[in-house]
C-alpha cells in the first residue's frame, strides 16, 4: 500500500520537474476565469452555475493532457520495465498514476477559488453547494482522467493518447445526450442515459450531491482503471 | 540459485525463445552470448519477472517467477538493455527512490546511497539529473540502482552496450568485482566480454541453446576441428596420393609454392595430430619447412553454432511457409 504513496508522490513531482504542470494549471485558469467572468457581471448573480458548466467542458481537455505521457512516456523511455522488475504490484502502479493526476485536477479545480471568492464578495454566495460542487468537479475530473490513462497504456505516442483521450472522454460525456441516447423509454435510452457523464453531473452543477451520483463516478473510475491495468499487463506479457 | 527449465516464449508467429534450460549456480558469472536477435533479452525479461513465458519454468532462490509474485524480485537486481531510467530526476533522487520502492529501511537508506555511489563511482554527478548524464554514468547509475537494495542476484542486459573503451573496461571491472560476492547474469553479443568477466558460458542462437559450459570447455570443443598448416617440399601430386597413410586428418587445400608445397589439413578427432604429420613427412623422405597448429577460437566456436542454428532456423522456416499463413 505504502508503495502507491511513493509512487504517486514521485509521479506528482514529476509534473511539477518540468513545464508540463505549470502550463496546464495556467492555460486551464486563464480558460476557466475568462469563461466565467465574461458573462458574470452582466447576469449579475453570484451564481456559480456557469463555472460548474465550463468546467467539464475545460476538463475533457484538461485530463487527456495530464494523463497523456503517463504510460506512454514510460513505455517509449523504457521505464516501464524499470518500474514492473520492481517488487512492485502492477495495480499499484495504475493506482498509483491515478492519484498523482486526480491530486494535479483537484489543485486546479481549487485554484478556480478566485473566481468564487469575487463571486463571493459581489453577492452572497450559499457555500455549501459550492464546495459540493468542487468536489463533484473531482469527481468527473477523475472519471475523465481514469479513461485518459487507459488510452495512454495503450500507446507509446503521447500526440495519439491525448486525442483518444479527448475523443473517449467525449464520449463517455454525449452518450447521456438525448441526441445519442434517443428518446425516452427503451433499454439503450435508459442504459445511455445513465452511462453519460453529463447526466450526473447536472445535478451536481446545481449544488445537490447524490450519492448514487457518487456510486456512478467511483464506478466509472474503477471500471476504466481496471481496464487500464488490463492494458498495462497485456503489454507487458 | 537460478533454475531455467524448458522456458518458450512466442511473439505472435516470431519464436523468441524455444526450449531453453539451463542452470546457475550461487556466485557463478555467466554470460549469455548470442547474435542479436537470439533471444537473450527475452529470457532476461522472464526470469525477471517482467514477461510471462508461454511454457516452461524458471525458479529464483527456491522460490517460483510468476505473474505477481514479488517475492522473486525482491532478490534481483535487473539492468535493462539501455540502462532506462527516470531523467527528471536527480541522481540522488532516483537511487532514494529506488531504495524506497526496494523497501531499503529507511535509516539505512542514506549510507547505501552513499556506498552505491562508492563502488559505482559516481562521486563526480551526484547532484546532476539523470537526464543530462552521458551513457557510461547513466549505466553506473543504472547498475547502483539494480545493486542499492543488496540483492544476491543480478542480471545484466548488456551492460556495456555502447560505451567507448574506457567506460567498458571500467564496467567490466565492477562486473568483476561484484561478481566475487553475487550471482551474476550477463548477456551480450560481444565475445571479449564474456573472455574478461564470466566464469561460464551459455551460447543462445535463434531461440534455442546451442552451447554451454566454461570457456575452457568450449574451446576444447572446437580442438576437434584444429587446423595444421604443413609446408612441404614435395609435389602437390605425391602429397595427395599419400595422403590416406595420414589417419584422423581430412584435406582442406593445397597451395603450389616454387618446389614447395602448402597443405591445409584439419583434424577430425580432437586428437594433436603434429607429432604424425612429422612422421609422415619424414618417413615419405620429403623435407618439412614449416608446421603450424590452430585451434578454433571461441569466436570460431561461436560462429560455428550460430550460424549452424541459424541456417536451420531459416530452413525450417522456409519449409514451415507453405503451410502456415501469411504473417
Amino acid at each position: 500500500m505504502n508503495n502507491i504513496f511513493i509512487i504517486a508522490a514521485r509521479e506528482f513531482k514529476g509534473y511539477f520537474l518540468s513545464p508540463i504542470a505549470y502550463v496546464y494549471l495556467i492555460a486551464f485558469l486563464v480558460v476557466v476565469n475568462w469563461v466565467f467572468f465574461h458573462g458574470f457581471f452582466l447576469i449579475g448573480q453570484a451564481d456559480l452555475r456557469p463555472l460548474f458548466t465550463i468546467m467539464p467542458l475545460v476538463f475533457l481537455f484538461f485530463a487527456p493532457a495530464v494523463a497523456m505521457g503517463r504510460w506512454a512516456e514510460e513505455r517509449k523511455t523504457g521505464t516501464l520495465e524499470l518500474l514492473f522488475t520492481l517488487p512492485v504490484k502492477d495495480w499499484q502502479v495504475v493506482a498509483a498514476k491515478f492519484l498523482a493526476g486526480l491530486v494535479l485536477i483537484a489543485i486546479a479545480v481549487l485554484m478556480a477559488l478566485p473566481a468564487v471568492i469575487t463571486a463571493d464578495l459581489v453577492g452572497n454566495l450559499d457555500w455549501g453547494p459550492v464546495v459540493g460542487g468542487m468536489a463533484g468537479t473531482v469527481l468527473l475530473g477523475g472519471a475523465y482522467l481514469s479513461i485518459s490513462l487507459m488510452f495512454s497504456a495503450f500507446t507509446e505516442n503521447q500526440i495519439i493518447a491525448f486525442i483518444l483521450g479527448i475523443v473517449g472522454c467525449f464520449a463517455m460525456l454525449v452518450i447521456g445526450t438525448p441526441l445519442v441516447a434517443g428518446g425516452s423509454g427503451g433499454a439503450w435510452a435508459s442504459f445511455a442515459t445513465y452511462a453519460g457523464l453529463g447526466t450526473h453531473f447536472q445535478s451536481i452543477a446545481r449544488g445537490v450531491i447524490d450519492t448514487r451520483d457518487i456510486v456512478y463516478y467511483l464506478s466509472v473510475i474503477g471500471f476504466f482503471l481496471y481496464l487500464n491495468l488490463v492494458a498495462v499487463r497485456g503489454k507487458t506479457k | 540459485m537460478i533454475q531455467v527449465e524448458h522456458l518458450h516464449k512466442s511473439f505472435g508467429s516470431v519464436r523468441a525463445v524455444a526450449g531453453v534450460s539451463f542452470d546457475v549456480a550461487k556466485g557463478e558469472v555467466v554470460g549469455l552470448l548470442g547474435p542479436n536477435g537470439a533471444g537473450k533479452t527475452t529470457t532476461m525479461r522472464i526470469i525477471t519477472g517482467y514477461l510471462r513465458a508461454d511454457d516452461g519454468a524458471v525458479t529464483v532462490n527456491g522460490a517460483a517467477v510468476g505473474n505477481g509474485e514479488k517475492d522473486v524480485r525482491e532478490f534481483i537486481g535487473y539492468l535493462p538493455e539501455h540502462a532506462p531510467l527516470y531523467t527528471d530526476l536527480e541522481v540522488v533522487e532516483f537511487l532514494h527512490y529506488i531504495a524506497r520502492l526496494r523497501s531499503v529501511a529507511k535509516s539505512e537508506i542514506k549510507t547505501r546511497i552513499h556506498e552505491m555511489i562508492d563502488t559505482c563511482g559516481l562521486g563526480n554527478v551526484v547532484g546532476r539529473p539523470v537526464g543530462k548524464l552521458s551513457k557510461g554514468y547513466r549505466q553506473r547509475v543504472g547498475l547502483a540502482a539494480a545493486m542499492i537494495h543488496h540483492p544476491p542476484i543480478l542480471v545484466l542486459d548488456e551492460p556495456t552496450s555502447g560505451l567507448d573503451p574506457n567506460q567498458i573496461s571500467e564496467i567490466r571491472n565492477l562486473i568483476r568485482e561484484i561478481g566475487r560476492e553475487r550471482t551474476v547474469v550477463l548477456s551480450t553479443h560481444i565475445l571479449q566480454e564474456v573472455e574478461a568477466t564470466c566464469s561460464r558460458a551459455l551460447i543462445i542462437s535463434s531461440g534455442s541453446l546451442v552451447g554451454h559450459g566454461t570457456l575452457d570447455e568450449l574451446a576444447h570443443h572446437a580442438q576437434g576441428d584444429a587446423i595444421y598448416t604443413a609446408v612441404v617440399r614435395a609435389g602437390k601430386g605425391e602429397l595427395q596420393s599419400a595422403l590416406s597413410s595420414l589417419g584422423g586428418l581430412e584435406m582442406r587445400n593445397t597451395f603450389e609454392e616454387g618446389d614447395r608445397t602448402k597443405l591445409v589439413l584439419q583434424g577430425t578427432d580432437g586428437h594433436d595430430r603434429s607429432e604424425d604429420i612429422f612422421n609422415w613427412v619424414v618417413a615419405n623422405k620429403w623435407t618439412l619447412a614449416e608446421l603450424k597448429r590452430e585451434t578454433a577460437s571461441l569466436e570460431d566456436v561461436f560462429k560455428e553454432l550460430t550460424k549452424e542454428n541459424a541456417d536451420a532456423r531459416c530452413r525450417m522456416q522456409d519449409a514451415g511457409k507453405g503451410t502456415e499463413g501469411s504473417l
